[in-house]
């Protein structure tokens, strides 16, 4: 079988800084992670061909230094890795992304076979849409199924596969024609560590790169900003909390348990009144 | 097992390691670099400054693409007293060069580049990689490494231990012992934001111009330690170190040392406003030469601070770390073109080289200093800065006492804290550790 999964290189949102005094992100020095619902995505895939079989092939669009992304999947276990880098996809909203993707998607059948499967995260934690996965469906005529907990099943000769999707009240058993695109939910399993073979292997492999043209895209108007008809309206930062941590010091002699409550309560008259009502209780 | 022997393995990813694996990859060797952080100064930790001169001879035109912060062109040592400091400060246009001598970095960022400039000389560079064993023969010669990933065991002709100060992967391999708490300080640190503009102000500085001030006195409480404060463009990273043994006796911990540190009227106008974004603590090897542990043997060497290569007097580290790295792979070169094996008789080729450049001349002229240090470090570091404090407050302040009567006052001081023949102890001491 062939799997293609989609990834995203994203900022590391548990590192990100925004800047004190112009409120932009920065991204310099910034760490860059593969975006976390993707993992599930590709170690769904990789049991998958572990069990019966295949290749799975990873795909990416984004800057030069997506490499590192790509490289990283490698390193746990991926057959092969694509990355879709053109000046002319910057900007790409949801809809010029899911085009660059779907095309690319194509070129990859062309090349080694095409897909029984494409594997997306549910949604990115940069943009948070989940758009692009049913937008690569939509455009290559695939089944979809979003939510995906857990691939239950698969049968290459019916040419099907069964997932349990995670919905509103419970979880749906859905049994779907191949090929189909799944959005893989967070939590639903632990991506592997790879071994040093696949750590070797990850960090040697040539990183297949693609411009707009190798990846077969011809109408040009439909990438980059050019083919995205999203408009940001405002960018702002949410305004930090005023409240700072605070040293505390222990008095001379004090302990620090009673120099925190004293603290608390110089903070909290309320709560001080109140627990002294209810010790009177006692 | 993996079916593929190296040339090299370096174990660790700083800047010793970097320059070995640099160095090695450069001269045409299979290098195979590992790292237990997930990118090369993910987990390194350091002031920062860095020397010019030592990565020159590594990679020449660094100052084309390194991130480097700013350049320094004035150095401030403050002596401090409780609420006061005596400086000597120097400033020099002469540092405001084409080629400027120091700058400060920020290691997560240095790293990174160092990092791809290892990959581009043709290393095989394996981050989220921590090597947990050395893989010895019947000989005890190590032939390879164990990681902690499925059939990890990688074999190569030598490994270059740059494993960073605790040195674990050495004592569990029995090369050497694991260093004494006399021998390594504990530094914390953090990074105060500030607009680029208000720390220009604050530190007379403009540009790319950069400044640091060295600190030691009351403010580590009579440990032996030093604080520290370097502008970087956008943030001073501002920090304090003791030695490991003397936070062992009790008294202050790290984080309140650096509280302190911070309250202290001479350095709170400098970070005031600042928004604090990491905070970092990392051990310093500061045993000096006396503490270098043997630093090769069959298949193996050992640089930077794994090997306790670290000036403390001169706050030089990184520098020492990258030229022991670089001459450990020029060794290792020189025995791989001579087809000889990496025994320890050939390896030996690197101490030799190592104690024929500055990095054991410094260490070896400073041998006795960490010892007086911690022996005096009550004196050294709690008295006399009180006492010169004191006398300079004598010194300046105008109050209508007979200039003679100041200064018998301040002798007066100086004795009654230490004997005439302590103060001269000590100075003899001094004198004879600096020579």
């Amino acid at each position: 079988m062939h799997i293609v999964v989609c990834i995203k290189q994203v900022p590391d949102s548990a590192q990100i800084r925004v800047h004190p005094v112009t409120n932009t992100i920065m991204r310099q020095g910034v760490p860059t992670i593969i975006n976390p619902y993707d993992l599930f995505a590709l170690e769904e895939a990789m049991r998958l061909r572990d069990k019966f079989g295949g290749e799975v092939t990873v795909l990416t669009m984004g800057p030069p230094s997506a490499e590192d992304s790509l490289r990283k999947a490698l390193t746990f276990g991926a057959n092969r890795a694509v990355l879709l880098t053109d000046r002319f996809f910057a900007g790409s909203d949801t809809l010029a992304t899911s085009f660059a993707l779907a095309t690319a998607i194509k070129k990859i059948s062309d090349t080694w076979g095409a897909p029984d499967l494409v594997f997306t995260g549910k949604q990115t934690i940069d943009g948070d849409t989940a758009q692009v996965g049913p937008g690569i469906a939509k455009r290559l005529g695939l089944m979809q199924i979003t939510y995906a907990a857990k691939v239950t099943e698969y049968d290459a000769a019916e040419g099907s596969v069964t997932i349990e999707r995670r919905a509103e009240g419970g979880t749906q058993v859905l049994k779907s024609k191949l090929p189909c695109l799944v959005a893989m939910l967070e939590g639903t399993n632990e991506i592997r560590r790879g071994t040093m073979a696949d750590a070797l292997r990850g960090a040697r492999a040539e990183i297949i790169k693609w411009n707009a043209k190798e990846a077969g895209v011809e109408d040009l108007s439909k990438c980059g900003l050019k083919g995205s008809p999203t408009i940001v309206k405002r960018v702002f930062a949410p305004s930090p909390r005023a409240e700072k941590a605070k040293f505390i010091e222990i008095p001379e002699g004090g302990s620090l348990p009673d120099a925190l409550i004293a603290e608390i309560f110089t903070r909290q008259p309320a709560l001080e009144a109140d627990l002294t009502e209810l010790a009177r209780g006692f | 097992m993996i079916d593929e022997k190296f040339d090299a393995i370096v174990v660790g990813a700083g800047m010793a390691g970097n320059a070995a694996a640099y160095t090695l990859a450069k001269r045409g060797l299979k290098v195979l670099q590992l790292e237990r952080g997930e990118y090369s100064g993910s987990k390194n930790v350091q002031g920062a400054i860095l020397y010019a001169d030592m990565l020159e001879k590594i990679i020449p035109d660094f100052r084309e693409d390194a991130p480097l912060e700013r350049h320094l062109i004035e150095q401030r040592f403050w002596m401090m007293g409780d609420t006061s400091h005596v400086g000597l400060h120097y400033r020099s246009e002469d540092f405001n060069e084409e080629k400027p001598n120091r700058y400060t970095i920020i290691r997560a960022q240095f790293d990174k580049w160092f990092s791809s400039k290892v990959r581009e000389a043709g290393a095989l560079v394996v981050c989220e990689t921590t090597v947990t064993e050395l893989v010895q023969d019947a000989y005890g010669k190590v032939i390879g490494v164990k990681t902690d990933r499925g059939g990890g065991q990688i074999h190569a002709d030598v490994v270059v231990l740059a494993e960073g100060v605790s040195g674990l992967l050495g004592t569990r391999a029995g090369l050497r012992k694991i260093p004494k708490p006399t021998d390594v300080a504990l530094a914390v640190k953090e990074m105060h934001f500030l607009p680029q503009e208000v720390i220009e102000e604050r530190f007379n500085i403009k540009g790319d111009e950069g400044a640091v001030i060295e600190a030691a006195g009351t403010i580590s409480k009579g440990m032996t330690g030093m604080g520290f404060i370097y502008t970087n463009r956008e943030c001073i990273s501002l920090g304090i170190g003791c030695l490991v043994s003397d936070f062992q006796k009790g008294g202050e911990s790290p984080y309140t040392l650096l509280e302190k540190f911070k309250k202290h009227p001479s350095v709170a106008p400098l970070i005031e406003g600042s928004e604090v974004k990491e905070y970092a603590a990392h051990l310093i090897p500061e045993g000096g030469y006396k503490a270098i542990p043997q630093l090769f043997g069959d298949g193996w060497v050992v640089v930077g601070d794994a090997a306790q290569l670290n000036n403390a007097i001169h706050r030089e580290g990184s520098n020492l770390a990258m030229t022991s790295g670089r001459i450990a792979a020029e060794a290792i070169f020189q025995v791989k073109s001579r087809k000889d094996p990496m025994t320890a008789a050939n390896l030996s080729l690197y101490k030799k080289m190592l104690e024929d450049s500055f990095v054991m001349k410094d260490l070896k002229k400073y041998k006795d200093m960490p010892q007086l240090l911690h022996v005096q470090s009550q004196n050294f570091f709690l008295t006399y800065p009180q006492l010169v404090n004191k006398a300079m407050q004598n010194f300046v302040r105008v109050d209508g006492t007979p200039k003679k009567e100041k200064q018998k006052l301040t002798m007066k001081s100086f004795t009654s804290a230490r004997s005439w023949a302590g103060l001269f102890g000590d100075a003899f001491k001094l004198a004879r550790a600096w020579r």
